[in-house]
């Protein structure tokens, strides 16, 4: 894209300003966003997108444009588009045209590739990101357009040569093109993490950055704050978030470096090297590119039924901001803990389910606690997900429960966990059968305490004078009770034993 | 056995299988030998004598039974822009040698469906861009008709000039064409047949080597009116191959011929008398309004202002499309390679190398014309005045059912006479252009002969998907012409 | 707008077709008479008219999200001039 997009205006923050010999300078980011819709058959053909194959066989005739071939265009992909724009709070455009973008390349079998130029299905449009500290910031989406995914060049099977693998030309892709809102590198990747959970979210695209499902062009450039545009390089390609922040790091101290011992900027196309962690340009893509798009001849233009819109609109699933504020709202939760939980579709459905499982009240926060410690710290370490996890929400919930209503005690419900992760069992069953019920029987544990006081005179007469011996008591009286006594009740009769001593 | 079977017309071979006078492989048989006899015609480029007897032989075992569809038995030459599945196709352009598709043109899929039977593939213009047959890779193509006392070969038309001349010339009983600009009736017309192009959308352009998208548009060349009705009423159909294809019955063409134009409003477009108009045409013009007037049709006068600017309009539209649709034309997956020292050395000495002279032009012509800061000046102003074309038919519609006007500007000329001048060649589109560009039906009727001898044809035009009236029209002109005439057989030596 | 033999040269490399240098007069001749001849386009007042999209009215046609088509690899690079295991063969392509 070549057009300029109006930006909106931010003033510079001291910590996104990197410092340089001569002063400070503000990056301006722009994202060009690559999601593979989430489609069986191509855009413009009935070949499949299943990733993988061998090379040729997912291609139709269509696909390797042989002669008299003809696009016909695929209605899911279409709604697929329009659902993601919703999902991006834009405007669906009822017109919008397919254009053919003209150039050869060998991976480009119909000597151009049918997108959208002038009149994209989606429009303007707007991503909210969460950043470091609470804070979030609104990423302006300029425009979002359908075209087709080219094949594959291979470059090193032979000397001399270069092998083409069209199985991926033709796959439906949705470029989301925001403005230049972005100011550091942790804002782009927040911005592109963001995006993929919006994606999703509506099961628009599978976000799966390895298989090239999703892929940013970045474009960067460096001013002094306040000051007019910089010229921007446009870093192509990048198929990873951890990615993306290095390739804007190295590349705006790379301009930065040189504007900075006088030299300036040239606009062109540059590649991330993530071996090397820098950016080079791409010297083939710098011959000046006249791409001649006029209206694919072979389609008509796309219009929508508002009736269409309206359906997919009203079928929309929770985006994460509204899961967010709801979960916020419904459990009392905090920003922070809300936004871990609706970063995955799938972990915010599996908080839901715990706490909709058991009564009304169930602890929301103390839920959070153990769905983020506990549970992803096992689901981590045994290579589980939460879709797979042998606990269930249910049974998640229930060994809340049992915390909350003083059953287990925290101690114990670690492994009362332990054992519910590994043998699947419920909570309560596990504490009836293993013994696990919390003593909160005032007379047992005061006579538990009786015996050790009775067993340590000296160390009741040190904590007498150190009341923060005190704990030492807790410990043995935990020990002799196997962990089962509440310990506020071993606290308060210890604290009680030991004060009323001192006044005799 | 018939002593000549090659006299039958479509419809009287049909007749005479259904009847079982006479055999397909007989009639078959009988081509291949007018094929063979008329090689210096240069109309076939491939011929599959194998392919078309074993077709036969399956039809003759049909029409035993009593069975087969409309077309059973009936040999036909195919364009070689029609993708034929194991079968050569090159659209008479060496960047496509050796090409064999594995897939079979949906509009010839519709003909073997009901039955016909495949003779060969028919020369054309290289990409269907000509007017006289004359830019094909195979060489011209030359007309089975002379100038009286003449012995100087003559162009058939184009870019359909292997159908024309091959219909004409009895190598086949009709032929399968394609028209973007005029390639269908100005052929026609050079050659004392029929032919038609339909509404834009009423043939699948799928399989169909493609010129310019927005005006292709496939159709049949035959002998006569009745043929043509009964060839489109097979190559027609919805295709959902083709996002252009119409989803709208086809009605039954043969059905419609015959029912009278009585009451039919005839519509004549006054800017069709063009400045320096040969004489000839303008007096056969006369005549056919006559005789549309004496079978009962009223005659109108219509208008339509933006006539002239439509062929400027097509050579941007025309050329702006096909430099992007052979784009695919790039040495990688089929057809001519040169190699180079790298992939752009060999994507360019191999477009160089497998593009005639008028494929060139008209690529680096629509390259142009769609190039940075070029775009609205040419290719969205022609789109414009696209726009403004159409609106003049619909205008001209309010008033009559079908217009009336030449096909081509003069008779067929002589082969070379015009090469080194493309635009007086392109001139011999202005009557037919506008049809393509306005999406509507024409017909090429044949209405008499020159002073030198040879055939002129008339124009109908109608409205969008009504070639039921159109038909109708042009078979009442065939009959009040009486066209007779036939080229002498000076090809068989 | 007339067009020189530079813009022939960039044109012609625009479209991939090698041209000498010796045909350059001779096709920006050729170029030059016929873009002359669409000047003529110009007159018309086009003024707020929709450029045509389709000639004849209708509404594109979608087809469903089904797989119909695959497993032609020999179909597919059964035409190329050069191909290996399933791919075709390219002269190197430098990124």
């Amino acid at each position: 894209m070549t057009v300029v997009y109006s930006m909106q205006h931010r003033d510079p923050r001291d910590e996104d300003l990197i410092k340089g010999t001569t002063g400070d300078w503000e990056i301006i980011l722009g994202l060009e966003v690559h999601a593979q819709i989430s489609s069986k058959a191509k855009l413009f053909s009935g070949a499949s997108t299943e990733f993988g194959a061998e090379p040729n066989t997912q291609v139709s005739l269509v696909d390797a444009a042989l002669p008299g071939m003809l696009p016909v265009i695929n209605r899911y992909c279409v709604e697929q588009a329009v659902k993601t724009g919703l999902g991006l709070r834009a405007k669906i455009n009822p017109y919008s045209v397919f254009d053919r973008k003209n150039y050869f390349y060998p991976d480009l079998p119909q000597g151009y590739q049918i997108s959208q130029f002038k009149s994209p299905i989606v429009g303007e449009g707007e991503v909210v990101i969460d950043l470091a500290g609470g804070r979030s910031i609104a990423v302006g989406i300029e425009r979002l357009h359908m075209e087709q995914d080219a094949g594959k060049s291979v470059h090193d099977l032979a000397p001399g040569n270069s092998h083409v693998d069209l199985n991926r030309s033709g796959v439906a892709l949705m470029e989301i093109v925001s403005k230049p809102d972005m100011r550091s590198s942790d804002e782009a990747r927040a911005y592109v993490t963001k995006l993929r959970t919006i994606l999703r979210y509506l099961g628009t695209c599978d976000g799966n950055m390895e298989e090239g499902s999703l892929r940013a062009d970045v474009n960067v450039s460096v001013r002094r704050p306040g000051e007019k545009l910089g010229t921007r390089c446009e870093i192509k390609n990048v198929n990873s978030i951890r990615f993306i922040g290095q390739a804007i790091e190295y590349e705006a101290r790379r301009q930065i470096e040189i504007l900075e011992e006088g030299g300036s900027i040239t606009q062109e196309t540059r590649l991330f090297d993530p071996k090397a962690g820098e950016t080079r340009s791409m010297r083939s893509k710098e011959e000046a590119h006249d791409y001649r798009y006029f209206p694919d001849p072979d389609l008509l233009p796309l219009v929508l039924d508002q009736a269409d819109i309206d359906r997919i609109a009203a079928n929309l699933p929770e985006l994460p901001d509204d899961k967010k504020a709801r979960l916020m709202s419904e459990y009392g939760l905090s920003a922070y803990d809300a936004t871990v939980l609706v970063g995955e579709a799938a972990t915010a459905d599996y908080y839901e389910a715990v706490m909709k499982s058991g009564k009304p009240g169930r602890d929301g926060k103390l839920a959070v606690n153990w769905m983020t410690s506990d549970l992803y710290g096992a689901l981590n370490r045994e290579g589980h997900t939460i879709e797979t996890s042998p606990v269930s929400p249910k049974q998640l919930g229930e060994l809340v429960d049992l915390i909350t209503d003083g059953t287990i005690s925290g101690r114990i419900a670690k492994d009362v966990f332990d054992s519910m992760y590994k043998t699947g069992r419920d909570p309560a069953e596990i504490v009836e059968k293993d013994g696990l019920r919390q003593v909160t029987d005032t007379g047992a544990i005061e006579a538990a305490v009786d015996a050790i006081m009775a067993a340590n005179p000296d160390k009741v007469a040190q904590a007498k004078e150190k009341p923060a011996l005190a704990g030492w008591f807790v410990g043995q009286v935990m020990k002799s009770t196997s962990g089962k006594a509440n310990p506020q009740v071993v606290n308060e009769i210890i604290a009680a034993k030991l004060g009323a001593s001192s006044d005799d | 056995m018939m002593s000549d079977l090659t006299k039958l017309t479509l419809a009287g071979a049909r007749d005479a299988l259904k009847a079982k006078e006479i055999t397909s492989v007989e009639l078959t048989g009988a081509y291949l030998k007018a094929m063979e006899a008329g090689k210096a015609l240069n109309a076939y480029v491939t011929v599959t004598a194998d392919k078309a007897l074993e077709m036969a032989k399956a039809s003759d075992a049909k029409l035993a039974k009593g069975e087969g569809g409309a077309l059973e038995g009936i040999p036909l030459g195919i364009k070689d822009l029609f993708a034929t599945k194991g079968v050569l196709t090159t659209a008479c352009s060496h960047i496509l040698d050796g090409f064999v598709p594995p897939y079979e043109s949906t509009v010839t899929s519709n003909l073997w469906r009901d039955g016909a039977v495949m003779l060969g593939k028919l020369n054309n213009d290289e990409f269907a861009m000509g007017s006289s047959n004359e830019t094909s890779f195979y060489g011209p193509v030359v007309n089975p008709w002379r100038r009286n006392g003449d012995t100087t070969n003559l162009v058939p038309g184009g870019s359909s000039g292997g159908s024309s001349s091959a219909v004409s010339a009895r190598l086949c009983l009709a032929a399968t064409a394609t028209d973007t600009g005029g390639s269908i009736r100005q052929p026609a017309a050079f050659t004392g047949t029929v032919g038609i192009k339909p509404t834009y959308g009423r043939c699948s352009r799928w399989g169909v080597v493609a010129f310019a998208s927005s005006l292709d548009q496939a159709g049949p060349i035959t002998r006569d009116v009745r043929d043509a009705a009964i060839m489109l009423g097979s190559m027609a159909g919805y295709d959902e191959k083709d996002s252009t294809s119409v989803n709208q019955p086809v009605p039954d063409y043969e059905a419609a011929l015959g029912k009278g134009i009585k009451g039919l409003r005839v519509g004549i477009p006054k800017e069709y008398r063009v400045d320096g108009m040969n004489a000839e045409i303008d007096a056969l013009w006369t005549r056919g309004i006559e005789w549309l007037k004496a079978a009962g049709a009223e005659i109108v006068d219509v208008s339509l202002p933006n006539t002239k600017y439509a062929l400027p309009t097509y050579y941007i539209v025309a050329p702006a499309e096909a430099s992007s649709n052979l784009a695919r034309y790039d040495g990688v997956r089929y057809g001519l390679r040169v190699e180079g020292k790298d992939i752009t050395d060999m994507y360019e000495k191999t477009r160089a190398a497998g593009f005639g002279a008028e494929v060139r032009r008209r690529v680096l012509i629509g390259t142009y014309v769609l190039s940075a800061g070029y775009y609205d000046a040419y290719y969205l102003k022609a789109q414009q005045v696209r726009t403004l074309i159409a609106r003049d038919f619909a205008e001209a519609y309010r008033s009559c059912d079908v217009l009336l006007t030449p096909t081509a500007p003069s008779a067929a000329f002589g082969i070379g006479e015009k090469t080194s001048d493309p635009l007086s060649m392109y001139l011999n589109d202005v009557f037919t252009v506008t049809v393509n560009l306005a999406g509507l039906p024409g017909i090429s009727v044949p209405a008499g002969l020159s002073s030198e001898g040879l055939p002129l044809g008339l124009q109908l035009i109608g409205k969008t998907f009504d070639e039921e009236t159109l038909l109708r029209a042009a078979f009442a002109l065939e009959q009040a012409a009486e066209f007779t005439a036939e080229p002498k057989t000076w090809w068989t030596a | 707008m007339s067009v020189d033999q530079n813009t022939v040269r960039r044109i012609a490399k625009l479209a991939r077709i090698a041209v000498r240098e010796d045909e350059l007069p001779a096709l920006a001749g050729e170029l030059n008479t016929i873009l002359d001849w669409v000047e003529m386009l110009g007159e018309v007042d086009t003024q707020g008219v929709e450029p045509m999209t389709s000639a004849v009215a209708m509404t594109m046609k979608m087809r469903e999200d089904v797989v119909t088509s695959g497993n032609h690899q020999k179909d597919v690079t059964g035409n190329a001039p050069s191909s290996e295991d399933g791919f075709y063969v390219v002269p190197r392509v430098v990124e």
